[in-house]
């Protein structure tokens, strides 16, 4: 129980000069420092071909890391991936499955692939996993007839066989309707409270922010930035928007008050705060007097995404 | 990656019941023969000693006579002439029949696809972070596929022997040699001949294992396998070429019909085992070599 503490305190991933050089020299990773905590949610964010995958392999053995090192729950990989990964469960790149076989035999199938499982509870844990991920009713169906969703869930249930220490979950919601996207949700929020660490790599913004609470971005192969959600989206500041009939005048107000950027979009004016502690009230208070019609005021709160193009500038579009 | 897992197993001193690592080769095995393209490579070769019986049935039905009972070296190793006094030589004339062509194309099928046909599923990578380890997973597919090969020359023999009892009387069995050995001593006889048989197979599945860890493509893999079995084979016909035959794995295929003489011929059977086994060698270390080092991007 020390060792489990001790390991616990400290990074369940941790990256130091991470990097992959394909052959035909192509830089997928370049010198990444990741360090996920302990209990942590984690969103692995990026546009697509920004080296999540690539990362995400090497952590996982598959692939052999050009340089850097990784440890994985405390130890090397892919040194002693062997010892690490029955405690590690993943999801990469959407699921794959054997289509002529039935759900729970490609669960059974993967169980007897990893030595540290006991094949005499096999049985008992494939139905536990089935359940978790609701594919009970669908266990004896052939694969190949499971829908995209169901695959998913499939691949999600086999990360479940074993009680985990890390879930690697690559792009998770892939395929499923906003239903099964809310169950999965409360399906990772259920086992982070459980104490399992996630690691979750998503393109979907919205939904990093509804379940994660540390975050790291990629861009072109490098770490732009890390760290507690809310730190990342406190960031970006958030846009001061009023609404109004007489958008001129306010315009002409705000930008006197020392409101920069001024946008006016229909009835709607939005601009950056003035730097320093700006009272709000002053603000509504001015556009008043000076006869500026009011519909609404106030401060939208900077989101996730506003940080991401703040951080990368390119928005969440495909690298070159 | 050996030298990585060598170090795992000092530092998890947890033992593990031999049951648990066999679990990946039981899975490995009821997933092969559980594929539609197994059951169908073994329906196929199970109805060509039906083909040649029924064939050999029609032939000789109509009132022409039999082959002749003299047997002997004129006949070739075909046995085809035999079959009608003794349908155990059914079994011989169907292994001698499909070992040229059906039987390694089925074994280069199983072993081209073994892991290529997994990279391109895509279920690779999750045996892979099961964690399979790239050694043991590999070990199970080499092992899997020698079952196949097994499996495959004995339901050619099964299926033969049913339509020889079935179609022709059984009875003492007239060797090459021209002697008379009882029908079980011939039966003997026949399954020493099956396992020699399934055992010339080897070479040929080693060459596809690594074949099959080259590429992502499962469909590539037994393309080349099969390909690189029919060049071996046109390569073993081209007379100029006299130096290289014996190294070829399918020169000595045939020998297996020393195995029908009396007393037993070994010198060529023998050769044929030691070049296997070296194929084997050669080829399951090369897959080995690539398959512990590759990056998996499938």
């Amino acid at each position: 129980m020390e060792e489990l503490s001790a390991v616990n305190s400290e990074a369940v991933i941790d990256t130091r000069g991470l990097t992959k050089r394909f052959r035909g020299g192509q830089l997928a990773v370049d010198g990444l420092d990741l360090a996920v905590p302990a209990g942590s949610v984690f969103g692995f964010l990026g546009p697509n071909g920004s080296g999540k995958t690539t990362t995400i392999r090497m952590l996982m053995g598959l692939i052999e890391p050009t340089s850097g090192t990784a440890t994985l729950l405390g130890r090397p990989v892919p040194r002693a991936a062997h010892s690490v990964l029955p405690e590690v469960g993943a999801l990469i790149e959407g699921p794959a499955l054997y289509g002529f076989l039935s759900g729970r035999d490609n669960l059974v199938r993967y169980d007897s692939a990893d030595p540290a499982a006991d094949p005499r509870t096999r049985r008992a844990r494939v139905a536990a996993a089935l359940d978790r991920v609701g594919l009970t009713a669908a266990g004896s169906k052939k694969a190949k007839a499971y829908s995209l969703g169901m695959k998913q869930r499939l691949g999600l249930a086999s990360a479940l066989l074993r009680p985990r220490r890390l879930l690697v979950l690559d792009e998770p919601t892939n395929g499923l309707d906003p239903q099964g996207m809310r169950e999965i949700r409360s399906l990772v929020r259920e086992l982070a409270a459980d104490g399992t660490t996630v690691f979750l790599s998503s393109h979907l913004l919205d939904e990093i922010e509804q379940v994660c609470t540390h975050a790291a971005v990629m861009a072109r192969g490098r770490l732009i930035v890390q760290g507690p959600v809310a730190e990342l989206a406190a960031g970006a500041r958030g846009r001061l928007v009023v609404t109004t009939p007489d958008t001129a005048d306010a315009a002409r107000v705000l930008k006197e008050l020392g409101v920069t950027g001024l946008t006016v979009a229909e009835d709607r004016v939005t601009g950056e705060l003035p730097p320093g502690d700006a009272d709000l009230a002053d603000l509504n208070a001015a556009l008043v007097r000076a006869g500026v019609r009011v519909r609404s005021f106030g401060v939208e709160r900077a989101s996730l995404e506003d940080a991401f193009v703040a951080l990368t500038g390119e928005g969440f579009d495909v690298a070159g | 990656m050996s030298r990585a897992e060598t170090t795992v197993r000092q530092e998890n001193p947890r033992a593990r019941s031999p049951l648990w690592t066999l679990g990946l080769l039981r899975s490995e095995l009821t997933t092969t023969f559980r594929r539609w393209r197994t059951l169908a490579l073994l329906a196929v070769l199970a109805a060509v000693p039906v083909l040649i019986g029924i064939a050999v049935k029609i032939e000789t039905g109509d009132g022409s006579p039999a082959g002749g009972g003299g047997g002997g070296d004129g006949a070739g190793p075909a046995f085809l002439t035999q079959i009608t006094n003794n349908g155990l030589f059914l079994v011989f004339a169907a292994l001698a029949a499909t070992l040229p062509v059906f039987l390694p194309m089925a074994v280069g099928v199983v072993a081209g696809d073994a892991v290529a046909g997994e990279a391109n599923a895509g279920t690779l990578r999750y045996l892979l972070v099961a964690p399979a380890g790239r050694t043991r997973l590999l070990l199970a597919k080499f092992t899997s596929t020698m079952v196949f090969c097994l499996v495959a020359t004995l339901v050619v023999a099964v299926s033969a022997l049913v339509t020889g009892a079935l179609l022709f009387p059984l009875g003492e069995v007239t060797t090459i040699s021209g002697t008379r050995i009882g029908f079980g001593d011939g039966l003997v006889r026949a399954v020493l001949i099956a396992a020699v048989v399934a055992a010339s197979l080897v070479g040929l599945a080693a060459i596809g294992l690594f074949v099959s860890t080259l590429t992502n493509s499962g469909v590539a893999a037994m393309a080349t396998t099969v390909g690189l079995l029919i060049t071996v084979q046109i390569l073993d016909t081209v007379p100029q070429l006299d130096a290289i035959h014996p190294y070829l794995f399918t020169h000595h295929w045939l020998s297996f019909t020393d195995l029908l003489r009396e007393p037993l011929y070994w010198d060529e059977v023998l050769d044929n085992l030691g070049l296997q086994a070296l194929y084997a060698a050669v080829f399951g270390s090369a897959a080995w070599a690539r398959f512990t080092t590759k990056d998996i991007t499938a």
